[in-house]
């Protein structure tokens, strides 16, 4: 394995580089950004997890006994508001994302830096306020805010926190346009649309999402606030509205927005298995493409959260009709991550385990996906635990399987440390098993009938309960060693070398951590994306000539 | 036939939903296990055996692709077909279907018999009678949800949406709420009796003899002093209602509407969103002056009013056709 490397080992990287508070709070630089984002959002995940922890003790036994409805109510609010706001939405494009575009292209930043600070300081503006509607008595609409419940008739805090998405949401829109810009116009020469990483790919595609769908649940808080406020109709029918335009226009965000979530973990997965195999990603450009008819397709299907509305039997049968399409290139991606295993070179290091984690849990959730988006099936088990267990298996199984796989994947590139390999493969196991002692006895309370959001139960339902509570418990657990053993690398860690695993990829071509500028020059990328053979993608312009004669 | 983790069944629906998940379900378990198994076999098979091995060279094959995308493509339209069966069932009201009303509110259920008679929570219905349900709610969104027969229909406030069911067993069956409603949505739960027809007509007899819905809505009628205006013996100020109901009416500015439930409730409560050709927009509004279940009884009085104008069939299609 020859390779031209980029860098040389130097003593100052983008860490040490600048060590006061305003080094960190002031940066302009995408990694340290991508830190920024990284502690503030583990936090949110933290207080998140607290309230589900919450909810599983309530759900014990069959009575609400642990704390009053009204309580319950706000802590499943808060848990959702919190989880996908705070922290599902916007993690990994603004961590991994920000760390790693401007490398894997072969630039030096992002297009635009300081727009990049300032959407952390605008995000964080959207979470304060989302927090302080939560101290100031709390939030009790669910995280779908549906009228006129919401606009009408909930006492809470409706507007303070739906005034922090809507300024949260800014933020996204500023980072989405950030990738776009930068994957459109600072690509080291040579790196063409299809020598990219497919992370920078699904980041792509994740933005034109962001872009469109993002300034739809703008407008639809406002109209909330105007109906709220100055009491326009345009929802309560009371004024002469209609309740289910606004599921209409809700799930027209909401239901991208699940793939605002899981595409970027899906880049992450392909980063993983091509790496962790040692192999190119199979079918390379039907997985980018995959991407793209994701991103398509998923603004088609947002009807399918409205089976049982009273909307039209017609409009419902379209939008099952294109749920089953938008599940096709789900599916190609899962056999095309399965196949590169195929003739690879594969290390069951702990990213590699994350991986194999993400297809068992994407299988799970993706065929009940494609059972609730069937019409005759939902109608039995909407808004119930059958739901709740489908989406915690796709936004916590996709999403946080990509999250933690990529955290442990490129943790030795983001601090330059290793951690602990022992513990980290117990804590990928335990999450995996508590992920599906959690959620999977929740598929089967859905299916016999209980609904989501009960405070209390009857009593038949409280073993499938129980085991599942049991679940939590286990996954805390897996959850809090992390933890530990990532903040005890930071002091503790082996040093790490420039690419620890041995991967092929830009990034693996510079110093861990990377110097501020990423490169000393910029590269030329002179290979496809994952090309073991040639064993690097780019080389400095200097060294081209002899990079040729190789 | 009762499996293990499906809750029981109470209607031929409840087979059909059961069978469809079957299968759903089926197919998922064969393809998780294969694509587990070929993963296992592939990471056991490929480890890396010296610490520089690469994998073999990038690969790809348009017709490992092809086939992987059409034959889950092919399953999956299959499952739509067969759903999309179930769905319209759903919603295809059998013409003899008894019509009963179901209003939601902040936290509990009311029905109300054809019969008139009136319950909260608990529902008795007939076993093998087809039994229309149109739902509502008087203030923020509920759901209607009865596992046993593999029913659920939200109750959305100024909005009739239609159901059926036909239970093909008695006994008593949980009714749950499955919208969330506010703080007791976990306690707005009630009873569904299914009982043998004579069982339900001693059961109608035996609780305090109700007016008829529509009795009650010409009760109403007379006490708002509808018949002012809506008076059959004039040219009067507004329309006649006597056969109004399920009938295509003209509009003022144009076009046409069926007169059905939804229009009859949007008339009382917004009467200047839709006035009736050849009239003037001078009825005042009912809104806030009337429950939904007054509102319901008055249609049941409107639609009594034109009995031999129209039959059943048309009214049962005007409503389960009501679209957006």
């Amino acid at each position: 394995m020859s390779s031209a490397a980029l860098h040389t080992q130097s003593d100052t990287n983008y860490l040490n580089d600048g060590f006061g508070i305003r080094s960190w709070l002031l940066t302009t630089d995408h990694k340290r950004i991508a830190i920024l984002y990284l502690i503030t959002n583990t936090l949110f995940f933290f207080m998140g997890s607290v309230m589900a922890a919450l909810i599983r003790i309530e759900l014990l036994t069959p009575e609400g006994d642990l704390v009053q409805p009204d309580m319950y109510n706000r802590l499943f609010t808060m848990h959702g508001v919190i989880m996908v706001f705070l922290f599902l939405i916007p993690t990994i494009p603004a961590v991994f994302g920000n760390f790693l575009i401007p490398i894997m292209i072969g630039a030096k930043d992002l297009a635009f830096p300081r727009l990049n600070l300032g959407s952390w300081y605008v995000f964080n503006v959207g979470a304060a306020l989302i927090f302080y509607s939560i101290f100031k008595g709390g939030l009790d609409t669910g995280w779908t805010f549906y009228v006129p419940f919401s606009s009408t008739y909930s006492a809470t805090n409706v507007m303070t926190a739906a005034v922090g998405i809507f300024i949260a949401g800014f933020a996204s829109i500023m980072t989405g346009l950030n990738f776009l810009v930068t994957i459109h116009r600072m690509r080291a020469p040579g790196m063409t649309w299809f020598r990219m990483p497919l992370f920078v790919w699904a980041h792509y595609a994740t933005s034109i999402i962001i872009l469109l769908g993002t300034p739809v649940v703008a407008v639809t808080i406002l109209m909330v606030g105007a109906e709220r406020v100055l009491h326009l109709g345009i929802f309560d029918p009371a004024y002469g509205g209609d309740p289910i335009l606004f599921q209409h226009l809700f799930w027209f965000y909401s239901h991208p927005a699940v793939y605002i979530m899981v595409l970027p973990a899906m880049g992450i997965q392909s980063e993983l298995v091509a790496g962790m195999c040692r192999n190119r990603v199979f079918g390379y450009r039907a997985v980018c493409y995959a991407s793209v008819a994701i991103a398509v397709l998923g603004f088609l299907v947002w009807g399918h959260h409205m089976y049982t509305t009273g909307q039209s039997p017609y409009a419902g049968t379209i939008f099952s009709f294109l749920t089953m399409l938008v599940a096709v290139p789900s599916a190609v991606k899962t056999f095309n991550w399965t196949a590169t295993l195929y003739r690879g070179s594969i290390s069951w290091e702990t990213p590699m385990i994350y991986a194999a984690a993400f297809i068992g849990l994407f299988i799970i959730g993706g065929t009940t996906g494609v059972m609730l988006g069937t019409l005759g099936i939902d109608v039995h088990v909407h808004d119930t635990y059958f739901v709740v267990a489908h989406f915690h298996y796709v936004m916590v199984g996709v999403t946080m399987m990509g999250f933690m796989g990529g955290l442990h994947y490129w943790w030795p590139k983001i601090t330059g440390r290793m951690y602990d390999a022992f513990w980290s493969k117990i804590s990928a196991l335990l999450i995996f098993v508590g992920f599906n002692l959690t959620f999977f006895p929740q598929f089967l309370l859905g299916y016999m009938g209980m609904p989501r959001r009960y405070h209390a139960y009857p009593e038949q339902w409280q073993t499938l309960n129980v085991l599942s509570t049991a679940g939590a418990s286990v996954l805390g657990i897996g959850f809090v060693l992390p933890a530990i053993y990532f903040l005890w690398s930071l002091k503790k860690g082996k040093k790490a070398e420039a690419n620890p695993w041995g991967a092929v990829g830009l990034e693996w071509e510079i110093s861990s951590p990377p110097i501020s500028h990423n490169f000393e020059e910029t590269p030329v990328v002179i290979n496809e994306a994952y090309d073991y053979q040639a064993g690097h993608v780019g080389v400095i312009p200097s060294t081209e000539k002899e990079a040729d004669l190789v | 036939m009762k499996l293990p983790f499906f809750p029981e069944q109470a209607s031929a629906m409840a087979q059909q939903v059961d069978a469809i998940s079957l299968f759903a379900v089926s197919i998922s378990f064969v393809a998780g296990v294969g694509i587990v198994a070929v993963l296992t076999w592939l990471g056991l098979r490929y480890r890396r055996s010296h610490r520089d091995e690469v994998g073999s060279a990038g690969h790809s094959s348009n017709l490992l692709e092809i086939i992987w995308s059409v034959i889950p493509g092919i399953i999956f339209i299959g499952l739509f077909f067969w759903g999309a069966k179930i769905y319209f069932e759903n919603y295809r009201i059998p013409p003899d279907a008894v019509r009963y009303y179901v209003v939601g509110k902040q936290w509990m259920w009311k029905y109300q018999h054809p019969s008139g008679n009136r319950e909260i929570n608990d529902f008795h219905v007939p076993v093998d009678t087809p039994i229309e349900l149109v739902v509502t709610s008087e203030d923020v969104i509920h759901s209607f949800f009865v596992p046993a027969l593999r029913v659920k229909r939200d109750a959305v406030p100024g909005r009739y949406s239609t159901t059926w069911f036909e239970a093909n067993r008695t006994g008593t069956f949980d009714i749950f709420c499955a919208e969330y409603c506010g703080a007791e949505h976990s306690l707005m739960i009630g009873k569904l009796h299914v009982m043998e027809q004579h069982d339900y007509e001693e059961w109608l007899e035996g609780n305090e003899p109700a007016q008829s819905l529509a009795m009650s809505g010409a009760a109403l009628f007379e006490q708002n002093s509808c018949g002012t205006c809506h008076r059959s013996d004039s040219s009067a100020r507004a329309p006649i209602l006597d056969g109004i109901y399920g009938r295509e009416i003209a509009l003022l500015g144009g076009g046409v509407i069926v007169a059905d439930d939804a229009y009859i409730r949007e008339s009382i409560m917004n009467p200047q969103a839709k006035v009736v050709a050849g009239y003037q927009p001078i009825m005042p509004t009912f809104q806030g002056q009337l429950r939904e279940e007054e509102i319901l009884e008055l249609i049941s009085y409107i639609q009594s009013l034109g009995k031999k104008a129209e039959s059943r069939t048309e009214a049962a299609a005007a409503v389960s056709d009501e679209g957006e």
